[in-house]
């Protein structure tokens, strides 16, 4: 394995381990509330096997950290500034069609991240992605299901599901741009550089959309600033006001 | 329990000779511990008795979401936050099982759910209280769930085969996520001098409501005799509860936590745990639609509902449109 940059391995660990932490934190709000029984559980499913991702990720970030870092601390213990997920997964949940929408659009993503992680040089990170990507494959089967046959219902679920891709399409642009941090991995083997997933997230997800008879939006502006830390939404402080508490308020206690 | 005070479809039990043919015959199977089966033959009440149990016992898995779900964002750890999720997925698989139960009855799940939703059936009335602090997450598993065992541990014998199976799958979860919140409860007691406040007030404000799980006394239960003949219910109201104080009391001794009963005491005579009456008064109140978190855990159900039926439309008429391309195909 080529010497990479530890403080880079880091950097791009916490930006995996991120975003499912605080997207599995947004689809955990679902809990009890979904419109029917087996939404309920494939939720809960989802938010546990995210939970489980981040504990993994956050995990071996915290390993490469060292000074005593953990996975715990990492997630309970830094501020906004410090988190590195995309500005997708900390948005809102919306209806349930703009759940699932966001939902889609990161499992695509990520199906198609850890389809490539698997050969990284780095062999823990290589059996992380092996580990979960059959998960993530159910995930994604899961959630294109779910948009197709929204897209594809009765006219309102379709009005919704166009809104819905219409407000999180801006925002999938930033999990494809490519910094110093991607350079590194690049380099080292470990990651490849996001701009060369773009293709075949653009073919899938078009298809998906082409199925579920939506359009997805021209726009060519993107919305940045999560995984580099430089510009979060408003919404990460309250996710954290709320995941954060107790970790807050009764330091050192075990839990 | 999950389900309580089941109204018996009928008052009072048949002699032998007042029953039918067909009554006598059903009447035999049960006693000998035969399971009626979906297409088996039974009396309507029996079917009726049944359909409001096993509803209320799936309405109650599904809205004891609720109070749990109150606190997965807030969980502490992530190996906590990733348990209590688990747990959560799991009572909505119960709700599921026991909807399917119910439909072998032919009662839908749509029905149900629409009679739970206009106030015409319920769920435990454990669920209407409130989740406060994060020692309740510990003692809802140990306490509630442990109360949920000791009932349907007995009711792995009741005589309606499709409901004694329910009871099984579900059992083996229940131990588990009793486990579970027993080791939650641990780590309060044994925590910070905070921690253990926070034990001690869950145990405070959960013991009475779990114990009224069981529903009222014996004597003032009308409704067991005819469940009872029916192997419905197997064991009564008191029987469990005493049962499950005997088995609790130890435990909350080995946590270190002050009895949250003053009369709660050992009888060298009994072999039994005494211990002190609930205010019943508060368990029909809760009953009645009174208690601390009626009407929001209702309300929130009904929005869950109302506000997912364009989900459900749009899911159901893409089905549709799938269905019919599928037939022009061929
Ligand atoms: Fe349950
Ligand atoms: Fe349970």
């Amino acid at each position: 394995m080529t010497q990479v940059d530890q403080n880079a391995l880091t950097q791009f660990l916490l930006r995996l381990g991120d975003n499912t932490l605080v997207l599995g934190h947004r689809v955990s709000e679902w809990c009890g509330h979904s419109p029917v029984l087996e939404e309920d559980i494939a939720l809960a499913n989802t938010a546990l096997d995210l939970i489980g991702q981040t504990q993994l990720w956050l995990g071996l970030a915290a390993e490469v950290k060292g000074n005593d870092s953990s996975a715990d601390k990492l997630a309970f213990l830094r501020d906004a500034w410090d988190f590195r997920n995309v500005l997708l997964v900390e948005l809102p949940n919306g209806d349930f069609g703009q759940t699932l929408m966001r939902q889609f659009l990161f499992d695509a993503w990520q199906s198609i991240m850890l389809g490539r992680l698997i050969k990284s040089s780095d062999p823990r990170i290589a059996a992380i992605a092996e580990k979960v990507s059959k998960e993530v494959t159910y995930h994604v089967e899961r959630s294109s299901g779910t948009v197709v046959g929204l897209g594809d219902g009765t006219d309102e679920s379709h009005a919704r599901m166009q809104v819905a891709l219409d407000y999180l399409y801006p925002y999938v642009g930033e999990m494809f741009l490519s910094d110093d941090t991607d350079a590194a991995m690049v380099q080292a083997g470990i990651a490849p550089d996001p701009s060369s997933l773009r293709a075949e997230y653009d073919a899938l997800v078009g298809k998906v959309m082409a199925e579920a008879t939506l359009v997805i939006p021209d726009r060519a502006y993107t919305h940045k600033g999560g995984r580099t830390g430089y510009m979060h939404t408003e919404h990460l402080g309250h996710i954290l006001t709320s995941m954060q508490w107790l970790q807050r308020t009764y330091p050192g206690a075990e839990w | 329990m999950y389900a309580q005070m089941i109204k018996t479809a009928r008052a009072g039990i048949k002699t032998r000779d007042e029953m039918s043919d067909l009554e006598r015959d059903f009447q035999d199977k049960i006693d000998r511990d035969i399971k009626i089966e979906p297409r088996d033959w039974m009396p309507d009440d029996y079917r009726a008795t049944l359909i409001r149990q096993i509803g209320q016992h799936a309405h109650s898995e599904v809205v004891g979401q609720l109070p749990e779900g109150n606190w997965i964002t807030r969980a502490p750890t992530l190996e906590r936050k990733a348990i209590l999720l688990a747990k959560v997925q799991d009572e909505a698989g119960h709700g599921l099982y026991l909807y399917s139960a119910a439909e072998t009855l032919g009662e839908s799940r749509d029905e149900l759910t629409r009679l739970l939703h206009e106030g015409k059936m319920k769920y435990s009335s454990i669920f209407n209280y409130p989740t406060l602090n994060w020692a309740d997450m510990g003692a809802v598993g140990w306490l509630v769930d442990g109360a949920a065992i000791v009932n349907q541990v007995a009711l792995q014998r009741t005589s309606y085969g499709p409901y004694a199976r329910a009871m099984v799958r579900i059992c083996k979860e229940e131990s588990f996520h009793a486990r579970q919140g027993y080791h939650a409860m641990m780590k309060m007691a044994f925590g910070t001098p905070e921690q253990k406040a926070m034990a001690q007030s869950a145990l405070d404000r959960l013991w009475f409501p779990s114990i009224m799980m069981f529903g009222p006394s014996d004597a003032e239960s009308t409704h067991s005799e005819q469940s009872m003949a029916w192997k419905i219910k197997v064991k009564s109201n008191d029987e469990l509860r005493q049962q499950y104080i005997d088995q609790t009391v130890p435990q909350i001794e080995y946590l270190g936590l002050d009895l949250p009963d003053p009369s709660l005491k050992w009888n060298e005579e009994t072999g039994h745990y005494d211990y002190g009456e609930p205010d019943w008064s508060e368990f029909f109140d809760v009953i009645k639609g009174n208690g601390p978190c009626n009407v929001d855990r209702l309300r929130n159900r009904v929005k869950a509902w109302e506000d997912g039926a364009w989900v459900r439309d749009g899911l159901m008429a893409h089905a549709r449109k799938k269905a019919a391309a599928k037939v022009a195909a061929q």
